[in-house]
């Protein structure tokens, strides 16, 4: 097969996928959840004001016309409008998007070079005390719920010792810093654990293969063996497993955003949680999907480029 | 004498097989663990919090959690280990009346994703074509809806309680057990002893089943180690959305109360319940890499 073909068959399969993830969504909101016109009414509603209210919510438009309405949000991003703030939802995606991105963004590139170089160097003492330590202690971060972490970094750094700001936030480049300092850190180190552990894994299998021995047989370094024939193959995995964290940088940090009161999309998603705020989290999911495939794409289609083995299996 | 020298070293060579009888998968597996102190402490700790959950749903342990047994937020003392809740009830009690929540909600919602991830892996796996597209698209574009939205939702649908947190948990992660096992599964389907069987005229079933089956239950049930403490850390998550248990102890609901109470300098909730969780975890995390290394026989060796 050739790489062109390849690649438009690729492509083209994202259309099931996406009319696939449209149907799951669907089927979870519209047709098997509570009937929301009941939920937001109280139960004395008479059925007239359940019936007016359905018509307005666009509940008693038959199935087929619904399903499309979500497969057609997902290219023209027109999600409508929010049930309990009524506004526009584009607009406070918009809105959302950027105090969001000033939280993972740092978070994500801080925490991406942190582990692959804690991991290069566990690598690089492999088998011994340091290795096993920090194996370890990944292994222990892992173990706390990330919920632990929130509330003691922000009880005790911002609350008792009064280093960084409790909550809150504000716009504009050098004045949200201070807001976001701890929930990057905790976020840093809610993500190095379960990272380290990966990348460790990835560069070690590497560090066996046999072109490792044969460079080191011809008389090269540790540090060139490592820096230039293992890290360069071991960075397949890595780059793939740090690009499709990317679409789930738009969802924002749900957790972190509400405890520090971020205004983010996690703060909107987790607020439209608590008020069955369907239209918004619909808007999310399709969000986040369409993202996630496109970044699966891309890298599929990359691996190919770079990796002529891709192509032949 | 080289005739000689290789008759010793025959005799030599079948002295040593004979001392040490080639074992099975399994049987290296559990001498692997065995050895491992690690992963022997970490299986009694699972034991160990096993036998509380148990102990404590038939009444004999922290049957009195719903207790008044002192003042509201009494720190931790000799006599309350943990101190007390807002309601003067015993946090201890509650840790322990939590393990029931927690354990189960590991157990279930494993047995749940492992039943999916196999059902759907094998049978893409082992029929191909058509069947095995259709599954393939159904778990790329499952797997590619966010996690915690497909939580949510379900939640919405099932309503709160026990049993919507272990479908939620259940339901939203067999995907990456389903494309290992699939993987697995294509990989024999077509070795010679499969053949065998099926020229000798075993059907599709019996060569899934007694077949194949055994050949790939290493890996259900190293993801089975996994997802166990994956659902006790996302019940925390659940019940901080409100959508967990209702109306008894559980770690979750613990580390959520922590959120009110840690300004008044009330810690002991959320160190009690963190600490329990910890050590599970930390135990099903030791376990499942102990599991995996003296499993996968592909790690042998390293």
């Amino acid at each position: 097969m050739s790489l062109w073909s390849y690649i438009f068959r690729r492509l083209l399969y994202v259309i099931p996928v996406i009319l696939g993830v449209c149907g799951i969504i669907f089927l979870l909101f519209n047709v098997v959840a509570p009937d929301p016109a009941l939920t937001m009414l109280d139960k004395h509603a008479t059925e007239a004001q359940i019936i007016s209210l359905r018509r307005e919510l666009g509940l008693d438009r038959p199935l087929l016309i619904q399903y499309i309405d979500i497969v057609k949000s997902a290219f023209t991003f027109d999600f409508g409008r929010s049930w309990s703030t009524k506004q526009e939802i584009f607009t406070m995606i918009k809105d959302g998007a950027i105090p969001s991105m000033t939280l993972t963004v740092p978070a994500f590139v801080i925490s991406a070079i942190f582990s692959v170089s804690i991991s290069l160097l566990v690598a690089f003492f492999r088998g011994g005390v340091i290795d096993k330590l920090v194996v370890f202690v990944c292994v222990a971060f892992m173990s706390i719920s990330a919920l632990a972490y929130i509330l003691f970094g922000q009880w005790f750094f911002a609350y008792k010792l009064g280093l960084f700001e409790i909550s809150g936030y504000a716009y504009g480049f050098p004045d949200f810093i201070p807001y976001v300092i701890l929930p990057v850190i905790i976020a840093v180190v809610l993500s190095v654990g379960p990272d380290v552990r990966f990348y460790r894994t990835v560069i070690l299998d590497e560090i066996y293969q046999d072109y490792v021995r044969t460079a080191r047989a011809k008389g090269l370094g540790e540090k060139v063996i490592m820096f230039k024939h293992v890290l360069k193959n071991a960075m397949i995995p890595i780059l793939t497993y740090i690009i499709i964290q990317i679409p789930f940088l738009i969802l924002g940090a749900l957790l972190l955003e509400s405890f520090f009161s971020i205004p983010g999309l996690g703060s909107m998603t987790l607020n439209a949680v608590n008020s069955s705020d369907f239209p918004v989290i619909r808007a999310m999911t399709v969000l986040t999907a369409m993202a996630y495939i496109i970044f699966t794409v891309v890298t599929d289609v990359l691996y190919t480029l770079v990796d002529p083995r891709v192509r032949l299996s | 004498m080289p005739v000689a020298d290789t008759s010793v070293d025959n005799a030599r060579f079948s002295q040593m097989t004979a001392r040490k009888p080639s074992k099975s998968l399994w049987g290296h597996a559990f001498a692997q663990i065995v050895k491992d102190r690690m992963a022997l402490i970490s299986l009694s700790i699972v034991v160990i919090y096993s036998l509380i959950a148990v102990a404590s749903s038939l009444g004999f342990l922290a049957g009195g959690w719903q207790n008044e047994v002192g003042a509201s937020y009494l720190p931790p003392s000799a006599e309350h280990i943990f101190g007390t809740d807002i309601f003067g009830r015993s946090v201890w009690d509650k840790t322990i009346k939590g393990t029931e929540v927690a354990m189960s909600v590991g157990l279930v919602t494993a047995v749940i994703s492992a039943i999916i991830g196999v059902l759907f892996g094998a049978t893409a796996g082992y029929f191909g074509g058509k069947i095995d597209e259709l599954i393939v698209w159904f778990y790329t574009t499952f797997s590619s809806i966010p996690y915690i939205m497909l939580l949510v939702a379900i939640t919405f649908i099932l309503g709160k309680g026990l049993f919507a947190v272990y479908l939620a948990l259940g339901l939203t992660s067999w995907v990456s057990l389903c494309r290992l096992i699939r993987g697995e599964v294509m990989r024999h389907k077509d070795r010679e002893y499969v053949q065998a069987a099926k020229a000798i005229g075993g059907g599709n079933f019996r060569m899934l089943v007694k077949h194949i089956f055994p050949n790939v239950l290493h890996i259900v049930i190293i993801h089975f180690s996994l997802q166990f403490q994956i659902a006790i850390k996302s019940e925390v998550i659940l019940s901080y959305l409100g959508l967990g248990v209702q109306g008894r102890p559980s770690w979750g609901i613990m580390i959520d109360d922590a959120k009110l109470e840690l300004a008044r300098g009330v810690w002991w909730q959320l160190g009690a319940a963190t600490l329990a969780m910890f050590i599970v975890v930390l135990a099903f995390n030791i376990l499942g890499d102990a599991l995996r290394d003296a499993l996968d026989p592909k790690l042998k060796g390293k």
